[in-house]
């Protein structure tokens, strides 16, 4: 033993103690830039406010009760559940194809593509909203193209079809890797069993293929719903003020009206749709299984 | 294996589904280059005068210096904090350890409309709208949880074999972890400041919510000028901020394996 040993001992950090003081930056961010945050919105749901902006702190259903009673907001709950719905369907077979071809490649081809198919989801949405903009704006390359065939110019901008087509490729990417991540129990041998038994395409697809992929399929769904729920650049810039979704209206309320009570309600409400879509998922899950 | 070869009407679906995939990413390349006043394509003649718009533009030239400076400090403080945090989810056993875990990494389950109204109304009070402290503090809330997924995913594939003969051999716990855990963690530590970065970067929807006309990021800035105008001046930035996404991607590439980083 040498000299230093003479003195106090090294003290010893229990685990606990190393933890708690480890833990302790990431824990306080957490509480004030999350869970209080959180708690103060839902406070906040109960709260009236004047006119002109001022918040009274009081308890009450008013918010509650008028948005459950006002036809706009029923319309735009039901609208913004159903679009989300919509979308999601579509992102999903526009998915399927490419997470199924994925699943398939292999080598430096399947890493190639798959960096393909993350790039978008590492460009803004702002960035990818424009490039929508740009080929969907009226005299843009689609409708040229559909003119030049011959058949009326449709309108793609500033309304629900152009908001609808970049959204499913804005969350095509989330789907195809959450597709991906589920097709694991996809042997290529069980669909060669069904093949060289004599199964057509069609019903080695249907019988085989598709059930061993719902698991994944159910996954990406959740996850597009929810974001399609949420998202707001695409359906602000691209709905030219026109197409009017739970997330836009929040930040309506919250920035321009200034009615932050209201928008706390309405986020609440979000947050119901997105327990709801989860029930849901866990239900289909139990079925699966 | 025959049956295993993809059928030509599969590779024309995916293909078609690549270019539906790419297509508004893509297009901006050449859009960038339009010299035309208004949003056309194809241009009806080419120029580079929307990138000496874009240079000579103040606003978008200051969106840029907040937005680089604040992705850089955010992920600075996020391998910080998250380092040390991940280090004890992977190493230490405690009760409530998976509890904390999901708790730390639910801010990622919120809505960012949801968190970025909810941070609104907080910071409004703190005092702390259109500050860089409170960028800094909301964009640290939406970093945090991937840094620390990324870190302790790779601290619980690392091998303890090091760690434990260093510790046998009379190493202390500071220069186990800083002589060890912490080298052998760098690609780890490499693709978890990448996403950060890049999440912090990007961040647009809580941003929006926080900053004001004296300080604003340049996704901000970028979707305010789209909201008002659709001129090919966007283009530019936006060609621009994917070649630089593409450089931090070919740095975890490098580190890592972009494949490893993001899909396991």
């Amino acid at each position: 033993m040498s000299a230093v040993s003479a003195s106090a001992p090294p003290r010893q950090w229990r685990d606990g103690e190393l933890a708690i003081l480890l833990l302790l930056p990431i824990a306080l961010i957490n509480a004030i830039g999350f869970i209080l945050p959180v708690l103060n919105l839902a406070r906040y749901s109960f709260n009236r406010s004047r006119i002109g902006g001022g918040i009274e702190t009081v308890f009450t259903w008013e918010n509650w009760a008028g948005l459950l009673s006002d036809r706009f907001y029923l319309e735009l709950v039901f609208n913004s559940v159903w679009i989300s719905l919509a979308i999601t369907l579509t992102t999903l077979i526009a998915s399927y194809p490419i997470a199924l071809y994925l699943h398939r490649a292999s080598g430096a081809w399947r890493t190639f593509l798959t960096v393909l198919v993350i790039s978008p989801l590492l460009t803004s949405a702002v960035v990818r909203t424009y490039g929508w903009i740009a080929i969907l704006i009226d005299d843009g390359p689609v409708v040229s193209a559909i003119k030049a065939v011959g058949l009326p110019a449709p309108s793609l901008m500033f309304n629900i079809k152009g908001v609808f087509i970049g959204l499913t490729e804005i969350l095509m990417p989330y789907m195809i890797l959450a597709l991906m991540a589920g097709f694991g129990r996809l042997d290529p041998r069980v669909e060669e069993a069904a093949r060289t038994l004599g199964a057509t395409p069609a019903r080695t697809f249907t019988k085989v293929i598709l059930p061993l992929t719902l698991p994944g399929i159910a996954l990406g769904c959740l996850l597009c719903f929810v974001l399609a729920v949420s998202s707001f650049i695409t359906p602000k810039l691209m709905g030219g003020g026109r197409v009017f979704l739970l997330a836009t209206e929040i930040y309506d309320q919250a920035i321009v009206t200034l009615n932050w009570p209201l928008a706390s309600t309405l986020s609440m409400l979000v947050l119901i749709v997105f327990g709801a879509a989860l029930w849901a998922y866990s239900v289909v899950l139990r079925r699966l299984d | 294996m025959e049956i295993h070869k993809t059928s030509w009407p599969m590779r024309i679906l995916v293909f078609v589904l690549f270019i539906y995939l790419l297509a508004p990413v893509i297009l901006v390349f050449p859009l960038s280059f339009s010299g035309d006043q208004v949003l056309r394509f194809p241009p009806t003649f080419w120029s580079t005068r929307w990138y000496s718009a874009l240079f000579a533009n103040n606003q978008m030239l200051k969106a840029f210096w907040t937005s680089l400076s604040l992705a850089a400090i955010v992920t600075v403080l996020s391998i910080v904090i998250a380092v040390p945090a991940a280090w004890v989810m992977t190493r230490l056993r405690f009760a409530g350890r998976d509890l904390l875990f999901n708790l730390f990494t639910a801010p990622l389950l919120l809505p960012t409309i949801v968190l970025g109204l909810a941070i609104l109304i907080v910071f409004a009070s703190f005092g702390l709208l259109a500050t860089m402290q409170g960028l800094v503090f909301a964009h640290l809330v939406v970093t945090l949880p991937y840094a620390l997924r990324v870190l302790a995913v790779s601290l619980s594939t690392q091998d303890k074999a090091c760690e434990e003969a260093a510790r046998t051999l009379g190493a202390k716990p500071l220069t186990v972890f800083f002589r060890i855990t912490v080298p052998m963690l760098v690609p780890g530590i490499v693709a978890a400041a990448a996403l950060c970065f890049l999440v912090s970067f990007d961040e647009v929807v809580i941003t929006l919510f926080l900053t004001g006309p004296r300080i604003s990021t340049l996704p901000v800035e970028l979707y305010n000028y789209v909201y008002n105008q659709a001129d090919p001046l966007v283009a530019a930035a936006s060609a621009l901020l994917i070649l630089l996404t593409l450089g931090v991607i070919m740095i975890v590439e490098r580190a890592m394996g972009l494949g490893k980083a993001f899909v396991k």
